[in-house]
């Protein structure tokens, strides 16, 4: 096997998007998606059965299609890399049997690996500048939302928090809706914040008051949050009001992002650690990103976006982190392993 | 010579040969851990029989009907070991298979094969004996049914627990020998319409 810039194939099925990407080394060959988000659309989120029935259907095209993007043919790859978990159980099987066959197929050793240091992983396939750690990373997604403290990208990863209720994009789903805006929430959200003045309500801010913080210092919750969102509008619509959709679409989305940024930026600031990486759906989310920049600018915290196509769930950071534990010299995973929906973040490999 | 696999019960992975018969096969009935023992089955498979991937010409798939999580398992990992290979995936209804082996092992007559479909329900199918092509004739199916009110079928009724992989493949290479494919569509045999119900198991996502 070639150990210092292999070819690998990683497979990611851990919620609706199927991905299969392809990295020789740190270079991305091919990122090639296929989403199931429209299906999950008329239900309002996403829907494992559905999600597990698309990943089925979508895997060997999406194999398929990397393979052309990357004008790689199977037989040069070295490795192949799937996501065991955490995730949707019944989705994630899907890669599971499919990454295990087709290395069988080849010859080739297949590498098992965790979704969210995966997102970590990404930012090893941008050009300007390698990743650096230790770093703090803020993962934020209709899954996920949490906050990382990456020491060794392919050996000590450390949950600092993550939500204890909503998913931030499941917040902005929920939030969507009850301004009657379609599925998914965070680009309509965004939309209809244009304009909007985002003081012009103080929503709250989860898990941030002092008591709170002694526990969860760097957790997350949206719960109340969105529930502050359903009582403002639905107390104006009771009055007989007009509900100022632009406003109060800014001031939601300015609640999320405060807690997210100002979580993120304590912790760089509680561990000395002056680097921060975004990933995930959300970071598509221009304010988010905005305000990230403007207060790691100010706190003199080194901020690392990768490019979108790398943030949302895709095969490329799979591979790139499959590619990353050949280089630094591990052996590939048993042929044993499952899905693991709850897999822990400090499970970098399975 | 084909690879073979079917998890719409438990997980089977064999390798066949028209002429030669089933060169290896593995098994188990645990109605779980496809993912866990479906690449150690392969690999072992391929092993006993001494075939390498390069000697296949073709993957066989049970499409079911089965538990939908287990039997997406096998269907995957036969698509990508196709296209690993670069050979044709060959889709076989599971039940199909069930009343081949029952036919081979000695039954006679109309059967009615039951295999479990959770949810107190019963995935049925019936045939009629072997065809001239020694293809299983299916008369019925395959159908959902409450696990107690499974109609009377037209002969001996048979509950499997196991489709054995090496009667997938089997049956595909008598569909080949005979011009008869596809026996079946690249689509699992779902027979229910997705649940939409939200998970339960949606918070360790979060
Ligand atoms: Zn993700």
């Amino acid at each position: 096997m070639n150990r210092e810039t292999p070819l690998v194939l990683g497979i990611e099925t851990s919620c609706d998007e199927t991905g299969v990407g392809i990295v020789r080394g740190t270079d991305l060959l091919a990122n090639a998606i296929a989403s199931s988000m429209d299906e999950h659309a008329r239900y309002g989120g996403v829907v494992p059965e559905v999600a597990a029935r698309a990943h089925l259907e979508a895997l060997g095209p999406t194999i398929r299609e990397a393979l052309a993007e990357a004008s790689v043919s199977l037989d040069e790859l070295d490795a192949v890399a799937v996501t065991s978990g955490p995730g949707l159980a019944g989705a994630l099987m899907v890669g599971v049997g499919a990454a295990k066959a087709l290395a069988l197929s080849l010859g080739k050793p297949v590498y098992a690996v965790n979704h969210l240091v995966g997102h970590v992983g990404a930012d090893l396939l941008d050009d300007a500048a390698p990743l650096e750690t230790p770093t703090i990373a803020l993962l934020v997604s209709g899954g996920h939302t949490s906050l990382l403290l990456v020491r060794d990208l392919v050996g000590d990863v450390e949950m600092l928090g993550e939500t204890i209720d909503d998913a931030a994009g499941e917040a902005f789903d929920k939030v969507a809706r009850l301004l009657g805006l379609p599925y998914p929430g965070g680009p309509e959200i965004d939309r209809a914040a244009e304009g909007g003045d985002p003081e012009a309500i103080r929503f709250p801010r989860g898990l941030t008051r002092p008591k709170d913080l002694e526990r969860h210092r760097y957790d997350f919750s949206f719960s109340g949050l969105k529930t502050a969102v359903a009582r403002w509008v639905e107390q104006r619509r009771a009055a007989g009001e007009s509900v100022p959709v632009a406003d109060v679409a800014a001031s939601f989305r300015e609640a999320v992002v405060d807690v997210l940024v100002g979580k993120a930026l304590a912790a760089c600031s509680d561990l000395g650690v002056p680097r921060l990486l975004l990933g995930g759906g959300v970071v598509a989310n221009a304010r988010l990103r905005r305000v990230a920049e403007e207060r790691s600018a100010a706190a003199g915290v080194d901020l690392r976006i990768p490019p979108l196509p790398l943030c949302t769930d895709n095969g490329a950071m799979i591979a790139a982190l499959g590619s990353k534990l050949i280089m630094a010299g591990y052996e590939p995973s048993g042929l044993d392993f499952g899905a693991d929906s709850t897999l822990p973040v400090t499970d970098i490999r399975v | 010579m084909l690879l073979a696999i079917d998890t719409s019960t438990g997980t089977s992975v064999a390798v066949v040969d028209h002429d030669g018969g089933v060169l290896a096969e593995r098994s188990t009935d645990d109605p779980m851990r496809h993912a866990e023992v479906i690449g150690t089955f392969i690999r072992d498979a391929l092993a006993e029989s001494g075939a390498a991937p390069a000697d296949l010409s073709g993957v066989a798939a049970g499409m079911g009907p089965g538990p939908y999580t287990g039997l997406r398992v096998g269907i995957a990992a036969a698509h990508a070991f196709a296209i690993g290979i670069g050979r044709p995936f060959v889709p076989v209804p599971s039940h199909d298979a069930i009343a081949w082996s029952w036919y081979r092992a000695g039954g006679s007559g109309p059967v009615q094969v039951v295999t479990d479909a959770r949810r107190r329900e019963s995935a049925v199918s019936e045939f009629d004996g072997l065809d001239g092509d020694g293809l299983p004739s299916r008369l019925a199916g395959p159908a959902l049914f409450p696990r107690d009110a499974v109609p009377d079928g037209r002969g001996t009724r048979h509950e499997a627990s196991i489709v054995h992989a090496g009667a997938v493949g089997m049956l595909a290479e008598l569909a080949f020998a005979a011009s008869r494919l596809p026996l079946a569509a690249d689509e699992p045999l779902y027979l229910r319409a997705p649940d939409v119900t939200p998970s339960a198991g949606k918070p360790v996502l979060r």
